[in-house]
C-alpha cells in the first residue's frame, strides 16, 4: 500500500507540471503583448517596455515559468491587473465560499444519488424504477444555471421562502445547493443502479440468499457494500466537476467565490486572478483524484492497481 | 458537463465491451438493433426534429428574431406571440427555433474537431505505445484536471469571448476523452489475431489503421461522439450565459437566458422556455447516446 501511495504521487508530478505549465502560458498564448494590455489602450512604447519589465516579461520563458511556479508555491499570485490587490488577498475567502458550495453539493449529490440508485434497483423495472430513471436523465440533461434560475423564480420570487441570492445562511444555502447538486444526483444514481444490478446478480447473493439470509440483509450488508465502490471513482470527479460548475451557480446566485470571481475578470483580462484561480482549482481537483484513488484502493482489496 | 465524468467511468469498462462485432458492421443489422430499443429510437427522432426545426423552421416565422417592438415588450404567451415576448419586445419563440441552428451547429462542430483530433491521438497512443503513449496519455491527463466547464472557461479567456472562441474551447474540452475510448480500443484490437496476420503478410501501419483499427473503434466512438454532443450543447450554453460565448442580440439560448435574467421577477417565462430548449436538445442527444450504447454492447440483449 505504501508503495502504491508513493507511487501515485510520483504520478501526480508530471500532472502538475502540465497543469502550471499550462496556465503559466495563458498569459504568453493570448493574442497580443501581455504588457500592451496591462498597460492599457494607446500606451506608449515606453510605458509598455516599463510594464514588461516590472512583470519579468523580458525574461526567457523559462526563467518565468520557474518564477512563477516558485511564486505559486508560496500562493504569491502577484497582484491583480484591474485592482491592484495582491491576488492572493482577493482569492483567499472566495476560495473557501466555492469549496463550501461544491461540498455541500458532493454531499447532497452522493446522499441522493446512492438512495435513489438502490430504491432503481432492488425494484428493477418498477414504475419507481422507471421514474427514478427518468427524473435522473433529465437531471443531467438540465443545465444547472437554468434549474438555479428555476429554483430562485419559484422559491425566492414567488413564494418568497428563502433569498434570492448570497452565501452564507443556511436558507441561502439551500438553492444553490440542488441547483448544483442535481446533475451529480443524476450520475451518482444511474451508476449506483446499474451497479447494484451487476453485483446483486453474482454467485455470493444467491449464496447469501440461498442460506436464508433475509433480503434486506442481503441489500444492504452484501450487496450495497461492494456496489458502492465504483461509485466512489465517481464521487471524486464529481467533487471537481461541481468546482468547475459552480462558476455558472455562482453567477446565477450571486454568490462572491472564485468562480465569478473569474467570469468577472475574464471581461478586463485580468490575468494574474485569472491564472491563480484556474492553477488552485485544477490543482485540488487532482489532489481530490489522489485521495480518492487511494480510497478506492483501500475499499477494494481485490484489484491491483499496480 | 456533468455527465462528463460518467462517461469516463463507464469508459473503463462498458466501452471496452463495444468493440464492433462483424454482425453490427452492417448498417441494416444495427438499425434492427437499434430498433428494438425505445429510448434510443425516441432520442434519435427528437433528434432529427431538431434538425427539421433548425434548418426550415426559420422559413415559417412571421416575427424576424431581431424585431425589436417597445410597446409589446415582456407579453406574456399569447395566440400572436406563443412564447411571449423579451424586454425588447422580441418574439421569444422565433428567437428559440433561429437558436436551434446555433446550438447544433456548436454541438456538431465542436464535437467533430474534438473527435476527429481525439481520434487521431488516441490511435497513434495506441497503436504505437512505449514513450509516445506515456507522453500523450500524460498530456490527456494535464488536460482532465481542469474539470467541468473549466477548462473551456480557461481557453476562451485566452482567446477572447466569442461563439466561434466556444466552439474551439469545447473541441479541445472533448479530445481526451475520444482519445482514452480510441486508445483503448485499439489497444485492444492490435493484439487481436486476424491483425497479426495481416501485419504479417506486409499490410502498412497506415492499411492496419484504416482496415482494422478504425473500423472496430467505431462504435464505442458513435456513443462518445452522441453523449459529447449532449455535453458540448451544455457547455456552451453555459459560456454564453456567462456572457463569454455568443453576444447579443444572437438568439443562442444562454445568451437569451442572460440576456433575460433581469426580468425574470415579473415575467417567468422569459427564463423558463429558452432553459427548456436546452433541456429537450440535451435530453435528446442523452436518450440517443444511451440507447445506442445498450443496442451496440453485447451484454445487454
Amino acid at each position: 500500500m505504501f508503495k502504491f501511495i508513493v507511487r501515485r504521487l510520483l504520478q501526480l508530478i508530471p500532472v502538475l507540471f502540465g497543469v502550471t505549465l499550462l496556465v503559466f502560458l495563458m498569459l504568453h498564448i493570448t493574442p497580443g503583448n501581455p504588457a500592451a494590455i496591462l498597460a492599457g489602450e494607446g500606451a506608449s512604447q515606453e510605458t509598455i517596455d516599463n510594464v514588461a519589465n516590472r512583470l519579468g516579461l523580458n525574461e526567457p520563458l523559462h526563467m518565468q515559468y520557474i518564477y512563477f511556479v516558485m511564486d505559486a508555491i508560496r500562493l504569491d499570485f502577484g497582484t491583480s491587473w484591474r485592482t491592484g490587490m495582491p491576488v492572493a488577498d482577493e482569492i483567499g475567502s472566495r476560495f473557501w465560499v466555492t469549496v463550501e458550495l461544491a461540498v455541500y453539493s458532493t454531499i447532497l449529490s452522493v446522499f441522493i444519488g446512492i438512495i435513489a440508485g438502490v430504491i432503481s434497483a432492488v425494484r428493477r423495472y418498477s414504475f419507481t424504477d422507471v421514474g427514478i430513471m427518468l427524473l435522473a436523465l433529465f437531471g443531467l440533461s438540465m443545465p444547472n444555471f437554468w434549474l438555479g434560475l428555476m429554483l430562485m423564480q419559484w422559491f425566492a420570487v414567488q413564494l418568497m421562502w428563502v433569498p434570492a441570492s448570497g452565501w452564507g445562511s443556511a436558507s441561502q444555502v439551500i438553492l444553490p445547493v440542488i441547483a448544483l447538486g442535481t446533475a451529480g444526483a443524476a450520475i451518482i444514481a444511474r451508476m449506483t443502479r446499474s451497479s447494484m444490478l451487476e453485483v446483486i446478480s453474482q454467485d455470493y447473493i444467491r449464496t447469501a440468499r440461498a442460506k436464508g439470509t433475509k433480503e434486506r440483509v442481503v441489500i444492504y450488508r452484501h450487496a450495497l457494500r461492494n456496489a458502492l465502490i465504483p461509485v466512489v471513482t465517481v464521487v471524486g470527479l464529481q467533487f471537481g466537476y461541481l468546482l468547475g460548475g459552480a462558476v455558472l451557480t455562482e453567477t446565477v446566485f450571486a454568490i462572491n467565490g472564485l468562480g465569478r470571481l473569474v467570469v468577472d475578470r475574464i471581461a478586463s483580462r485580468d490575468f494574474p486572478v485569472i491564472q491563480a484561480s484556474v492553477l488552485i482549482i485544477a490543482t485540488l481537483f487532482v489532489f481530490v483524484n489522489f485521495l480518492v484513488d487511494i480510497s478506492y484502493r483501500l475499499l477494494n482489496k481485490r484489484i491491483d492497481l499496480d | 458537463m456533468a455527465n462528463q465524468d460518467e462517461k469516463l467511468v463507464k469508459s473503463e469498462a462498458s466501452f471496452m465491451r463495444l468493440r464492433t462485432s462483424p454482425k453490427m458492421r452492417s448498417l441494416k443489422g444495427f438499425y434492427r438493433k437499434l430498433k428494438r430499443n425505445r429510448a434510443a429510437l425516441v432520442g434519435g427522432y427528437l433528434i432529427i426534429l431538431l434538425m427539421i426545426i433548425a434548418t426550415i423552421g426559420p422559413f415559417f416565422l412571421s416575427h424576424g428574431i431581431n424585431d425589436v417592438d417597445y410597446t409589446v415588450r415582456l407579453q406574456p404567451p399569447s395566440s400572436e406571440f406563443w412564447l411571449g415576448t423579451d424586454h425588447n419586445g422580441r418574439d421569444i419563440f422565433s428567437r428559440i427555433i433561429y437558436g436551434a441552428q446555433i446550438t447544433l451547429i456548436v454541438g456538431f462542430l465542436s464535437v467533430i474537431f474534438g473527435g476527429v483530433a481525439g481520434v487521431v491521438i488516441g490511435i497513434v497512443s495506441g497503436y504505437y505505445g512505449g514513450k509516445i503513449d506515456a507522453v500523450i496519455m500524460r498530456i490527456m491527463d494535464v488536460l482532465l484536471a481542469f474539470p467541468g466547464i473549466l477548462l473551456a472557461l480557461a481557453i476562451v479567456s485566452i482567446l477572447g469571448p466569442s461563439i466561434i472562441n466556444v466552439i474551439y474551447a469545447v473541441a479541445i474540452y472533448s479530445v481526451p476523452s475520444f482519445a482514452r475510448i480510441v486508445r483503448g480500443s485499439t489497444l485492444a484490437t492490435k493484439e487481436l489475431e486476424y491483425v497479426d496476420a495481416s501485419r504479417a503478410l506486409g499490410a502498412s501501419d497506415f492499411r492496419l489503421i484504416f482496415k482494422h483499427i478504425l473500423p472496430n473503434v467505431t462504435s464505442p466512438l458513435i456513443v462518445q461522439a452522441t453523449l459529447s454532443i449532449a455535453t458540448a450543447i451544455l457547455t456552451a450554453s453555459g459560456l454564453s450565459f456567462l456572457g463569454l460565448g455568443a453576444q447579443p442580440p444572437s438568439p443562442e439560448w444562454g445568451a437569451m437566458l442572460n440576456d433575460g435574467r433581469g426580468y425574470m421577477y415579473d415575467s417567468g417565462y422569459i427564463a423558463l422556455f429558452p432553459g427548456l430548449a436546452i433541456v429537450l436538445a440535451v435530453l435528446a442527444f442523452n436518450l440517443f447516446g444511451d440507447g445506442i450504447r445498450d443496442a451496440l454492447d453485447p451484454k445487454t440483449k
